[in-house]
């Protein structure tokens, strides 16, 4: 193996050396066999081919499908060109036609996951922007804090305040006790606001992280070079600051709303049929018997509803990585 | 004469104001304010979870006096004593090891692959490793349900086995992405220096580049095994009977129906053992980076 190294044309300048090894390695062929390199990657192909794209070619086929007339177990067609659309319409035209009884549902998804990355965008820039450039010497320490919801599992966030909430629970007891209101609220009992601020509570932290590391890395002369051209701190602000997180303002929202968009437990927790989401029509649909084709049906419609924000963020995110 | 002294003294507070909220060096208290409150509203319910699970009566909601009833000391309901609570805590720890360990391997390997592997073919790969990345979890989890349940019936049946096909499916894109951005910081020379000096390129990977790498691929185990332990939706579509379901299905079975403060220390483990493996990997992390710079809490926190 060494002698296929010492063995190279002779001699070279150090700088063509490097310019040889920079394109021997674009190529990967000089230096290494050309399957040295793929395989290292076929076990994950190999995983993400049978467990990532497979399941989805099976929920096509799942939702394209029929069903069992007596034994309402779905039979999937696996054959592309026998595909048949019914249960899909069906299910599509649930969300406007006759009783519409998904537009519910589908409205809701939409108004609580734009008011929830809509809060968890003000409140998160102003926490980044605080832990970012004011927090001196407590940094690391606000930093473990923020971090910490990250190592905290979601169920157990979401089950703590709805112990909080419960009638008797500590918010109603605090809100009497400040003669906020007369009786105690019943929170729980499908109020959008609850919903709303649990998604929040839920998701913020992905928000925090990436505004956090963006305006971490602004530049402190540039904010200074804003005030000295005579512009006002918010001026500063707008003009300077705001500009320069707004890729990361992007990532955050797609990285907040993508999970809003199919989560079903914040509010099989805190809501009721009320306050349904999305992800609860899929949810209730996988887990009743006969309606696996129009489980199928949903997921596609998700996923047709979430891929333009999906591809939007791995086209980012390649750009940044482009960009370092 | 009055009336203009009250002009003048206003006009001053205005100006005295202004110049106050002009000034960019003053306490940004609103912002600070804020922080405190973000910190104590995202912390204090989950400490008072904590605390409740020490609650001496059923509620989790009022308190009813210490005891460590729903921990150890009820003979039936307690978190020790219940067996399908004691089965779940089993379960979890089952599905979390094996599925992180086979995650960070799979995701080590092809994370060193597709950043020397350029092509047509990488870049697919690539791309769909993101697209797993980003996936809202309700797809992945009912995908793979359906998968299980009808085109593989016959070869997978719901249960532990299929929670670890989905878990590390799911968990996979987190070794990639963590080992990746360390492979850019290292760059290729530390392997071509090694094949200089005479080694295979299998030699130079594990003696010059995994020792390397050894940090990123300690905070990509931590950070799965966190995320395998937390994880309930992929786990709760495809467990099987119920003594398949780990911690946080029953966490979220029970929330739904009348839990107990069995229910809270149940959390509260799931918690202690996060946090456990966060902070071993962090200390181990910061033993093996010392000296290079990025040993403090951010960096691997941004890992």
């Amino acid at each position: 193996m060494a002698a296929t190294s010492t063995s190279d044309p002779p001699a070279p300048t150090r700088r063509q050396k490097k310019k040889a090894k920079a394109s021997a390695n674009e190529a990967s062929g000089a230096w290494y066999p050309r399957w040295y390199w793929p395989s290292f990657t076929v076990p994950g192909i190999v995983w993400l081919a049978l467990l990532f794209l497979l399941p989805f070619f099976t929920v096509l086929s799942v939702a394209f499908g029929t069903v069992d007339p007596i034994f309402r177990q779905p039979l999937p067609v696996y054959q592309p060109w026998w595909w048949s659309f019914a249960t899909f319409n069906e299910t599509l035209s649930k969300f406007y036609a006759g009783d519409a009884i998904y537009q519910g549902p589908l409205i809701r998804t939409f108004a609580y996951v734009f008011a929830a990355s809509f809060i968890c965008l003000v409140v998160g820039y102003a926490v980044a922007y605080y832990a970012a450039r004011y927090a001196g010497k407590y940094r690391v320490l606000v930093l473990i804090l923020l971090i910490s919801p990250f190592w905290i599992s979601y169920l157990m966030r979401i089950y703590a305040w709805q112990s909080l909430l419960q009638p008797d629970g500590y918010v109603n007891d605090i809100l009497t006790g400040l003669h906020i209101v007369g009786e105690p609220v019943n929170w729980l009992a499908g109020k959008h606001i609850t919903v709303i601020l649990g998604l929040v509570y839920g998701y913020i932290p992905f928000m925090i992280l990436p505004l956090f590391g963006s305006l971490d890395r602004i530049n402190q002369s540039m904010l200074e070079a804003g005030r000295d051209l005579g512009g006002s701190p918010f001026e500063t602000f707008r003009r300077v600051t705001l500009p320069l997180s707004r890729p990361a303002i992007l990532a955050g929202l797609v990285i907040v709303s993508l999970p809003m968009f199919g989560d079903y437990y914040t509010n099989n927790l805190l809501g009721t049929t009320q306050t349904s989401m999305f992800g609860n029509l899929i949810d209730n649909a996988v887990t009743q018997a006969g309606r696996g084709p129009e489980a199928g049906s949903l997921v596609i419609i998700l996923m047709i509803i979430v891929i333009v924000p999906m591809l939007y963020y791995l086209h980012e995110t390649k750009r940044a990585a482009a960009a370092r | 004469m009055s009336e203009m002294g009250a002009t003048a003294g206003t006009a001053a507070e205005a100006t005295k104001r202004q110049s106050w909220f002009k000034n960019p060096w003053r306490k940004p208290y609103f912002l600070e304010g804020v922080t405190v409150l973000y910190l104590l509203w995202s912390l204090v319910p989950v400490v008072i979870a904590v605390i409740f699970s020490f609650n001496g009566g059923r509620s989790r909601s009022a308190w009813q006096g210490f005891s460590l009833r729903w921990w150890t000391a009820d003979p039936f309901d307690s978190l020790f004593h219940n067996p399908s609570l004691r089965q779940a805590m089993i379960q979890t720890f089952k599905l979390s090891s094996v599925a992180s360990v086979v995650a960070v391997v799979l995701g080590t390997l092809f994370a060193i692959g597709i950043d020397r592997w350029h092509g047509r073919p990488a870049r697919g790969a690539n791309f769909t490793m993101l697209l797993s990345f980003v996936v809202p979890e309700i797809i992945l989890g009912v995908s793979l349900f359906l998968l299980f349940t009808q085109l593989l019936k016959n070869t997978v049946t719901l249960g532990t086995g299929a929670q670890w096909l989905g878990l590390i499916a799911f968990q996979i894109s987190y070794p990639v992405i963590i080992v990746r951005a360390r492979l850019l910081t290292i760059g290729p020379e530390y392997e071509e220096a090694a094949m200089d000096l005479g080694a295979t390129p299998t030699q130079a990977i594990r003696k010059a580049l995994l020792p390397l790498l050894f940090p990123a691929i300690l905070a990509s185990f931590a950070v799965t095994f966190a995320d395998t332990v937390d994880d309930f939706v992929t786990v709760r579509y495809l467990s099987g009977k119920a003594d398949s379901e780990p911690l946080s299905v029953k966490i979220y079975g029970a929330a739904r129906a009348s839990p107990t403060p069995a229910v809270n220390a149940a959390a509260t483990v799931m918690l202690i053992a996060t946090l456990l493996v966060i902070v071993v990997g962090y200390l181990i992390y910061r033993r093996i980076s010392r000296g290079t710079g990025d040993s403090d809490v951010g960096s691997f926190a941004q890992l």
